[in-house]
């Protein structure tokens, strides 16, 4: 284990240097503090000796390795636009975020596991066919565009007049189709439960809930289909292997066929793959949160694009990068605990 | 079996008799889909030939004529036949011209991604060793990051660098760079894994033996067996650019209003969408899932009839 | 009553090019105790024949025709249920690899409780107990250490003795071993065998050994059958078969045995291989390989090509071949003619 530990921390170290050498990079070339601190009046001479007094005319690996120690600490300097610490900015923004995911996580969890385990299990139901062609249509469908198509539906509402109003069944179905439309879809609403520090809830009031629903849903909405044909896919797999007929063989119900015997085989390669995945969620928050203008760090990254806010964009993408990291490594982690064949050498026999 | 003739069957014949033919013909949702796309990517390139109006030509626009709804609604403009934009612009032009711009900006991205895939991953697989680790721990990283994410980063640093005007006058040419970047781990990857799986086999060790050059061998022995596990994936890659592509117009790193392709129209009418004009974002919207579908329907179906060595995860 | 009788088993795969008939009209009987063996190369049908016995043949499988009776239960039209009853219980299977057949993320200890716990009501501390005293019929080393192990912490030999004492975890009935000794190293093949013999000799368990392997029937088995795309054509007592076998196909195994070989010469084979079974050959599924196809006259036997051979019986075997019948024939004829 302790192998395995210190390989998996090597490894963050590299993603983590090769992220913070581009990251410098960008605020390198990009980001012109001086021009930020003075402003325009100041003359060339004074500029250059403030330059030179800040060390940015020393040698490039000079200044990595000045950066690269204030971001250990913490200091990624301050963001043009708030005029305050850019990890403070971030720090502001990462709960929004962070509750977002997890909702999202929680429904794609919850719904593409039994799914995937039923449609493999029945492949030729008529509901699996359903679950797999929604799931195609689903990968078809952007992310943001799924966002306005809800939006339209529970939040504008739409009012369907297609079948003849004249008529009972027409008028019902008109009913039918047509939705109210007063979910909530914008920001996180005005009742937030203070937590602790920078974190304030959204999961503690009905109001709170009510703004979460859709942009989790969308969120959601990118990873559920491929979650759910993958693990379909590897449980199909798993139900062709000689062990598993061996378990029938022994005469045991097809319950514990399935859900012992199948199950566990199928979700060790379903949380590698996965729990990148959760992790490359934080991408599509981008999106998610500029169609919701929900207040988290996505939607602060894409203004902060648009106002060329340098540090903080580098900020952020240290911060992501570090997220990415954790990620992969509680991942890893997972799978060791879950997979008895992983050993020492932290490779799957 | 008299009537046997020595002469070799032309690739058209070879083609009749494979398995690929034989079941796109039995295979309704295929040809289907095909046909979708086919008629997508002929209505997209005629589009000047099609389209009513010239929506990049200011002249034929009539602001006054803004946020006309489509046909079928109370209020419609029979002129335009899926109503307006909130510039008054032909929406039905200007999907076609649009469409044309997505499909082009996908193709050519994944035209770049298969170029640099395909390379890197047939020296990682056929090299080995320390490029093979480099190659591959590059492309762990960039896929952990999600493509997406890559696409945005890049789009973000670049157009700060150039500057927004020269970004959107080369806008097409960017988009491409940047999908094309963001992407090719993906070829790398399944290229890397089917050379390994080929180069285990005597052919091509008989080929060394033979003294030929490792480039040789790579191109004209290993680079075939690889091709249809490529093929594979190029068919999910094009849908995958081309949502990739709306997703960074979405955000504003993409094309601009002036020449929109389908994302960059589903973000100017999401701004119009509260006042009740749905179909400027939603309309566009359908005609992007629908090209999207096709294509991952018709990947799918590859899929399941060439069954390649695809990597996993 | 025999403990175990089969009747015209019919078992097809419906494919996409059309049904496929991998086993045909296959009929046999089983005593308490009894040991029999199914020879055959691979692709003859024996590890089909084997599975649909306990209707466990995967889709698309199915059983066309023929009945499985055990115990005067009919056993290819049981529920899934009753089935269950009896798979694991009353006839227990031994799989090809060892590798393959434990669960990997499953404890030996859990694999064995949970077939004890399907078919009684046992508390786990005794249903352990059970597990550990079979393992110990095994002759495993250190067996209470097993228990908690994974599959992959064991040996191939290991892992096939732990696959036994699953197999005689509820005292079975019969136990079906499908080649249990191919997948592993030469050298403890035979001990392995010998421990499946001992028990079962131990224990009165009936006995159905799938292999290709006519050394291992000859010593294990007291009657086999012989096996040829799909279809049984010898069967009788194991000694007489050996010693005085009838089908040509039969003769020409027996003869490939390096055993049967003179030092210095070239083993004998039977030239050809087995047909595809999407493709079979017009009457007897043999007859391209057969050398005794042609008469003494130079004339191709007739019956050969166009008609399927029925059983013909010699001592106590039944040979499905033509040539015997004719043999039988000729010297019937000239014994009425003297």
């Amino acid at each position: 284990m302790i192998a395995f530990l210190i390989k998996r921390l090597m490894h963050a170290v590299l993603v983590m240097f090769v992220i913070s050498v581009l990251a410098f990079a960008i605020q390198d070339n990009l980001g012109d503090p001086i021009q930020q601190m003075v402003g325009q009046s100041v003359p060339e001479s004074e500029r250059d000796a403030l330059r030179e007094r800040l060390g940015l005319n020393d040698p490039f690996m000079v200044q990595y390795v000045r950066f690269a120690k204030n971001a250990v600490q913490g200091d990624f300097g301050y963001s043009y636009f708030y005029r305050e610490p850019a990890l403070g900015v971030i720090a502001r923004h990462l709960p929004a975020t962070l509750e977002l995911v997890f909702a999202a996580t929680l429904i794609i969890v919850l719904l593409s596991v039994p799914i995937g385990v039923y449609s493999a299990i029945k492949p030729r139901s008529i509901i699996s066919r359903f679950f797999m062609g929604a799931s195609i249509i689903g990968i078809s469908i952007p992310v943001f565009l799924t966002a306005i198509v809800l939006i339209q539906i529970f939040s504008i509402g739409i009012t369907v007049s297609i079948f003849p109003e004249s008529t009972g069944w027409g008028a019902w179905l008109n009913g039918f189709f047509s939705t109210q439309g007063n979910m909530p879809s914008f920001g996180r609403g005005y009742d937030l439960v203070h937590v602790v520090g920078h974190w304030d809830t959204n999961l503690a009031t009905w109001n709170g809930l009510q703004h979460l629903v859709l942009p989790a849903i969308s969120l959601a909405s990118i990873m559920l289909p491929l979650f759910i044909r993958l693990i379909r896919a590897e449980m199909m797999e798993v139900l062709q292997s000689e062990y598993v007929k061996y378990a029938r063989a022994k005469g045991i119900s097809m319950r514990r066929v399935y859900f012992v015997h199948a199950l566990k085989n199928t979700m060790l390669p379903v949380i590698t793959v996965g729990g990148v995945q959760i992790g490359t969620m934080v991408a599509y928050t981008i999106l998610t949160e500029t169609v919701f203008q929900w207040p988290g760090m996505g939607l602060m990254f894409l203004d902060a694009i648009n106002r060329a806010d340098i540090p903080l964009i580098v900020a952020y993408l240290m911060i992501v990068g570090v997220i990415f990291v954790v990620t992969n490594t509680i991942v890893d982690l997972i799978y060791g605990f879950v997979n008895p064949t992983v050993k020492l050498t932290g490779k799957p026999a | 079996m008299t009537m046997t003739t020595n002469k070799a069957p032309s690739r058209l014949d070879r083609f009749r008799d494979s398995f690929v033919w034989y079941s796109f013909k039995r295979d309704r949702t295929a040809q289907l889909c095909l046909a979708v796309f086919l008629c997508l990517v002929v209505a997209a390139f005629s589009a000047p030939l099609l389209a009513p109006t010239d929506p990049y030509d200011l002249r034929q626009i009539d602001i006054m004529a803004s946020e006309l709804p489509p046909f079928w609604i109370d209020g419609a403009d029979e002129q335009y036949s899926l109503g307006t934009d909130a510039q008054g612009r032909d929406l039905w032009s200007i999907i076609l011209y649009g469409t044309r711009v997505s499909l082009l900006i996908g193709f050519g991205a994944v035209i770049l991604q298969a170029l640099l895939g395909v390379t890197f991953g047939l020296m990682a697989g056929y090299l080995g060793g320390r490029v093979d680790a480099f190659l591959m721990r590059l492309a762990d990283i960039q896929l952990s990051f999600s493509t997406l994410m890559v696409a945005i980063v890049v789009g973000a640093v670049v157009k700060a660098t150039l500057g927004g005007a020269f970004y959107s006058q080369y806008a097409v040419l960017m988009l491409v760079l940047i999908i094309g970047l963001a992407e090719w781990p993906q070829y790398a990857r399944t290229v890397r894994a089917s050379v390994l799986a080929e180069k285990g086999k005597e052919y091509v060790d008989a080929a060394r033996v033979m003294g030929l050059r490792s480039k040789r061998i790579m191109f004209r022995h290993v680079l075939p067996n690889t091709l249809s596990p490529i093929f594979v994936i190029s068919t999910v890659q094009i849908a995958n650019a081309i949502i990739s592509e709306a997703a960074l117009s979405f955000l504003g790193l993409g094309m601009p209003e002036t020449h929109p392709s389908l994302g960059s129209l589903i973000k100017a009418g999401f701004d119009y969408i509260q006042s009740g004009s749905w179909w400027i974002t939603l309309i566009p919207g359908a005609v992007l899932v629908v090209l999207v579908l096709s294509i991952n329907l018709l990947g799918d179906w590859l899929r399941d009839v060439m069954n390649p060595r695809l990597y996993k995860g | 009553m025999a403990l175990l009788e089969v009747s015209q088993l019919d078992v097809r795969f419906a494919l996409r090019q059309g049904e496929v008939k991998a086993i045909r009209d296959v009929s046999f009987t089983l005593e308490r105790g009894e040991r029999l063996g199914i020879v055959g190369e691979s692709g003859a049908g024996k590890s089909v024949a084997a599975f649909s016995l306990l209707n466990l043949i995967s889709k698309p499988g199915f059983i066309a025709g023929g009945s499985i009776r055990f115990e005067g239960q009919t056993l290819n039209t049981m529920s899934e249920r009753g089935l269950r009853k009896i798979r694991g219980n009353r006839i227990s299977m031994i799989f090809q690899d060892p590798m393959m057949t434990l669960n990997p993320v499953l404890s030996i200890g859990e694999q064995m409780v949970e077939c004890l716990k399907a078919h009684r009501r046992i508390s786990s501390r005794d249903a352990r107990a059970i597990a550990l005293d079979k393992l110990r019929q095994v002759q495993i080393p250190s067996p209470e250490k097993r228990l908690d192990q994974y599959p992959h912490e064991l040996s191939g030999g290991m892992r096939q003795r732990i696959i036994i004492a699953i197999a005689l975890l509820l005292d079975p009935d019969i136990i079906i071993a499908d080649e249990p000794t191919t997948a592993l190293d030469v050298t403890i093949q035979a001990e392995i065998m010998a421990l499946l013999l001992d028990l079962c000799e131990q224990h009165n368990v009936g006995l159905i050994l799938i292999t290709h392997d006519l050394g291992v029937v000859s010593q294990v088995t007291q009657r086999m059958l012989v096996m040829y795309a799909g279809r049984v054509i010898e069967q009788g007592p194991t000694r007489e078969i050996i010693n005085d076998p009838q089908h040509p196909y039969t003769q020409g195994l027996i003869n490939a045995l390096p055993q049967m070989a003179t030092p210095g010469e070239k083993l004998n084979q039977i030239r050809g291989s087995m047909p595809s079974l999407s493709n079979l050959p017009s009457g007897c599924a043999f007859h391209p390989r057969c050398d005794f196809i042609k008469r003494a006259d130079g004339q191709t036997r007739p019956a050969c090509v166009e008609q399927v051979p029925g059983f013909v019986q010699t001592g106590n075997c039944l040979a499905a071949c033509h040539m015997v019948a004719e043999l039988l024939e000729d010297r019937r004829l000239k014994e009425e003619s003297q």
